[in-house]
């Protein structure tokens, strides 16, 4: 738990992060992700509570933490006035690299990364995904055991961030351990084999991408309509065969969750057709991972289809 | 209302190697190093800077020199040279507030933080850094100096002790600004606290004889320490026409500098250091 002021951060957090896996922590700006992964990284030391990293006890041990682990922030902390491959050999230096391993470091995570043919131009230069690729090998130079990943993707155009995502798995295929933070739910869905969701600093749900579908609830019976005034009499079928009726409007479209979908199904073409509904689609799905957040949190998450500022210029 | 993590990697895995980090002396020059090519390789920064010595002195120099009294023989370029190669340190130390604000702003700070190295080497590089770009503005000074027309009174030794003097103190005062940079976390709040300081370079020595001052104004001038740093410089680099303003010995302002900048990097260096480590 972290005090600011008055202001509690992470009171109640409790987390166990299994080893071996890719843990995402999901939430909401706002919710202590960010807090969390600085603390984890012992940049910031929490005030009650404990805290384990490898086994390490990091409220004693910090600096033997630092020695496991590798950071790549949400913003870019890269030297722009250094070419990559300066930078990542500065970095290795720090690790604790002689001059001759830290450059031999410094071109296995260029070709990690893909960025051997603009190895030796100035980060100035760089296009913001590939400052995200160098920043994220800044924190593998040292081989760290856990890598800690805070909105690795935030503010990228799609293209970088199917970039970066295909280097994050290409580190998880060679077995290093990731925990990252994001607000993407397809981000936590593509690249974590456990998702942690917090909100105000708690955990309101943990599990992989599916038992957290399954959790937040039933398949759902969805239904389209060309007119948008059907809607209400849609919804009053809907609410009859299952549970949590939603009508979304501005998509001309209706769901609800059912427990048994398949005759669901049946039992909602039916009645529609009875009423004289014209039906544009029907079908029965999975709650996506936006639903079970609006389920668990009460408010809807961010998508990604409204990115933030793309960072660096 | 506590909370407990536990973040561990899989067992099953080759382990990947301990990073023992590096010691302080390498990781403070690798951290220095990256500040002194960041200087480098920004030509706006290295321009403007000397622009904007060379402004100054030629403002002082041509524009108001001719209105102002030395209060003894000397010329007032005699005089206001020495004034401005201590005073230089001041401006150029000051470039450290901002960069280390901007260093903490963008996260560059939190990456060092987080590497196995230990995290004094991160304002221990700092101020190396500066102190090599401060020892290039210095030589610019004097190079400037000597263009206005600035003759050497001393001796070549005396000379070379003075800029030896200036280097000690202006180390010391590159800690002011690297306390300045932490306390204000961003360059532009940095800068503003940065400017705070510029009063005290017109309250001493530098540019005009303290006595020519009214009181209050003149008591403080003379406790500064950008005055007995002006009255050191200028006491080592004018000669014998330079000590005989001074109300005191070269080797007493020589002295009382020394102190200052002791006194400066004990508070300051402190200060820094108990503003970085908290978290």
């Amino acid at each position: 738990m972290k005090r600011y002021g008055k202001t509690q951060a992470l009171a109640g957090l409790d987390l166990v992060a299994s080893p071996g896996r890719v843990v995402a922590l999901l939430g909401p700006n706002g919710a202590g992700k960010t807090t969390f992964v600085r603390a984890v990284a012992t940049l910031l030391r929490p005030d009650a509570g404990t805290l384990y990293v490898d086994g390490i006890d990091a409220l004693r041990k910090p600096a033997k933490v630092r020695q496991v682990i590798g950071l790549a922030g949400q913003f870019a902390a890269v030297e722009e006035a250094m070419t990559g491959r300066e930078n990542l050999e500065m970095v290795g230096r720090l690790f604790g690299l002689g001059r001759k391993q830290a450059k031999a470091a410094a071109a296995r995570v260029l070709d990690q990364m893909q960025l051997t043919a603009d190895a030796d131009r100035l980060v100035r230069t760089y296009s913001g995904g590939m400052r995200r690729r160098i920043d994220l090998g800044i924190s593998l130079t040292g081989t760290p055991r856990l890598l800690l990943l805070d909105e690795p993707t935030a503010g990228l155009d799609p293209g970088s961030r199917l970039q970066l995502w295909d280097a994050i798995r290409s580190l998880v295929a060679a077995g290093t351990d990731i925990l990252l933070t994001t607000q993407y739910l397809d981000e936590a869905d593509r690249l974590a084999s456990d998702i942690v969701i917090i909100d105000h600093g708690q955990v309101i749900a943990a599990g992989t991408p599916e038992e957290l579908k399954t959790r937040a609830g039933d398949d759902l019976i969805e239904v389209h309509v060309r007119d948008a005034d059907h809607l209400p009499a849609v919804s009053g079928v809907l609410a009859k065969l299952g549970h949590d009726p939603h009508v979304d409007a501005p998509q001309h479209r209706a769901y609800v969750a059912v427990d048994d979908g398949s005759s669901g199904l049946m039992d909602a073409l039916r009645v529609l057709d009875a009423r004289g509904i014209a039906v544009e689609d029907i079908s029965l799905r999975r709650p996506t991972l936006d639903e079970v957040f609006l389920a668990l949190t009460g408010k809807p998450a961010q998508t990604t289809d409204t990115p933030a500022q793309p960072a660096g210029t | 209302m506590t909370s407990t993590a536990d973040i561990a990697p899989s067992p099953g895995m080759p382990r990947a190697g301990l990073n023992i980090g590096a010691g302080l002396w390498p990781s403070s020059i690798a951290v220095a190093g990256r500040t002194v090519r960041k200087f480098v390789r920004t030509p706006q920064l290295i321009v403007f800077t000397t622009i904007q010595s060379a402004v100054f002195l030629l403002m002082f120099r041509y524009a108001f020199g001719g209105a102002i009294g030395t209060r003894s023989h000397l010329s007032y370029v005699e005089f206001l040279v020495p004034g401005f190669i201590a005073t230089n340190i001041l401006w150029a130390g000051m470039g450290a507030a901002t960069g280390v604000a901007d260093d903490v702003e963008h996260g560059f700070v939190d990456r060092l933080r987080s590497l196995p190295m230990p995290r004094a080497a991160v304002l221990i590089g700092r101020s190396l850094a500066d102190l090599a770009l401060m020892v290039w503005a210095l030589a610019i000074a004097a190079i400037l100096g000597f263009v206005v027309g600035f003759r050497l009174g001393g001796s070549v030794a005396e000379a070379l002790a003075a800029l030896g003097l200036c280097v000690v103190f202006g180390f010391a005062l590159e800690w002011v600004f690297i306390a300045a940079g932490l306390v204000a976390g961003n360059a532009q709040a940095a800068q503003s606290i940065g400017l705070l300081i510029t009063p005290l370079v017109f309250i001493s020595s530098a540019y005009v004889p303290v006595q020519s001052m009214p009181a209050g104004l003149r008591q403080f001038g003379e406790i500064q320490p950008l005055t007995p740093m002006a009255n050191a410089v200028r006491g080592l680099v004018t000669g014998p026409g330079g000590k005989a303003v001074l109300e005191h010995s070269t080797g007493y302002y020589v002295g009382l500098s020394l102190v200052w900048a002791a006194g400066i990097f004990v508070v300051f260096g402190f200060l820094a250091a108990v503003r970085f480590t908290r978290r």
